[in-house]
């Protein structure tokens, strides 16, 4: 997604602190919105998206690293560069499908954590 | 012929009385500072079970078992079971219903439903329709979780103002005048009250009205004072609507202060991470039919208002943004009967 940045203690607190601050803004918005965990995980996704769009998410990265691209905003973001990218190489189509393609790795990942999960354990709650 | 009702308030009598009550609580509730009061504590929240359901299922007949065992009962030797729950269809208690082969009333008062059994149950054999009666009220902290609000795996964050809702169940088998130590004198039945809160993480807030209405309500229409009881016990209003409730029945001119307490603040201590306090069916279930019921037939207590409260919400309607409509049942109940 972005260039490597080189694992220097200043690259890890630039890490720490941008994470860290995507969570106290994840944090005031459910403690002082009395929002649910999914109104958090929308907005933050959309806030991702909009700031990628904005071309403000990949110097961020390029700053930050994981503290950006772990968080969900990331993953608006990478939707938009999915699409862009798409849009390019094939119109109007690729837009629609640029996205997903994008984020395919986490998706199918994500589903195959949770059937692997749900093999191995019992769950019931 | 004596007074049988007025406004809100029934009053008994005879008065029916309680032959013999059970508490059976999971882990968590076996800890906590009532520990001792409880007849049977579960050491693990699944009791067996494949799930969190079948698990309250099984608590709940437990308590109805070791109920009519304490009573020296058998299951045929009970007239109607009254009982209900907190779970879609409340299957906890038509599940015990099941294999209990005896008449059964389904009842939906939310956390309110233990006082809501005992009450109907006190009707049924004041009114002489039942020599024996089986008022049956359970919660599970899983099960309620899952349904109200998020899976508990999920690991949803809780506000300070959450509550934990109880995996407990109490029993209470009611039966004709004097054979029981401890009476039913009175029932106050009360309104739905409603003041516009939405929020299923503070049900507290949401309750506390209703709590302050029926509790008006027993004192208005029996005139009693608050000195005639040694406790005014509330269900589940915890550390934010019990001090809520308070101060509205102040505003009414009624003072509690040192007699009124709250089974949601009761059954777990600080360290237990319990937020608020407890909730659930069972919490004022158990509080009831352990702590307080061995209290009034051993002496201690002479009388107590147990008023449980509910919330009348749905998943549903909490989805669709609706407020928390709410409502508090009251029952007097004296030793020495």
């Amino acid at each position: 997604m972005s260039a490597a940045t080189a694992l220097t203690p200043v690259a890890i607190l630039w890490a720490f602190v941008v994470g860290g601050l995507f969570c106290v803004a994840a944090q005031l918005v459910v403690d002082l919105g009395r929002l649910n965990p999914a109104y958090v995980m929308v907005l933050f996704v959309v806030l991702g998206a909009v700031a990628s769009g904005l071309g403000l998410y990949e110097p961020l990265i390029a700053r930050a690293g994981a503290g950006a691209s772990i968080p969900l905003p990331a993953f608006g973001h990478a939707l938009v560069q999915g699409m862009l990218k798409g849009a390019a190489q094939s119109g109007f189509t690729g837009l629609l499908g640029g996205g997903l393609a994008a984020t395919a790795t986490a998706l199918t990942a994500a589903i195959l954590m949770g059937l692997l999960m749900a093999v191995v354990t019992r769950p019931k709650g | 012929m004596a007074t049988r009702r007025k406004g809100q308030t029934l009053f008994f009598a005879g008065p029916p009385t309680i032959l013999a009550t059970a508490a059976v609580v999971g882990p968590r509730e076996g800890a906590g500072p009532l520990a001792g009061w409880f007849d049977v504590v579960k050491p693990d929240r699944l009791l067996g079970q494949k799930s969190w359901e079948l698990a309250e299922s099984k608590m709940a007949e437990e308590a109805v078992d070791v109920a009519l065992a304490k009573a020296g009962l058998q299951r045929r030797e009970i007239d109607v079971l009254l009982a209900g729950d907190l779970l879609n269809q409340i299957i906890a208690s038509s599940f015990v219903a099941r294999s209990l082969d005896i008449p059964y009333v389904g009842l939906y008062g939310a956390c309110s439903t233990m006082a809501e059994a005992v009450a109907l149950g006190a009707v049924l054999v004041d009114g002489g329709y039942a020599d024996r009666v089986c008022a049956l009220s359970s919660s599970h902290h899983d099960t309620a979780e899952r349904q109200y609000r998020y899976p508990v795996e999920f690991g949803s964050q809780r506000p300070p103002t959450a509550q934990w809702t109880a995996t407990a169940a109490g029993a209470a088998v009611v039966g004709p005048p004097g054979a029981g130590r401890v009476g039913i004198t009175h029932a106050t039945l009360g309104r739905v009250v409603d003041w516009g809160r939405k929020d299923p993480f503070d049900m507290g807030s949401a309750m506390a009205p209703a709590a302050a209405d029926t509790i008006a309500a027993h004192f208005r229409d029996t005139g009693r004072s608050p000195e005639d009881y040694d406790l005014v016990v509330t269900g589940d209003l915890a550390a934010v609507g019990h001090p809520l409730t308070h101060d509205l029945l102040k505003e009414r001119g009624l003072d509690l202060e040192g007699r009124f307490v709250d089974c949601g603040r009761m059954l777990y201590d600080e360290t237990q991470d319990a937020h608020a306090g407890a909730s659930g069916c069972g919490c004022s279930a158990a509080v009831f039919c352990g702590y307080l019921m061995r209290n009034l037939v051993e002496g201690r207590f002479k009388r107590v208002l147990l008023v449980a409260t509910g919330a009348l919400h749905s998943p549903t309607s909490t989805q669709q943004g609706e407020t928390i409509p709410c409502v508090a049942h009251a029952i007097a109940v004296e030793g020495g009967s």
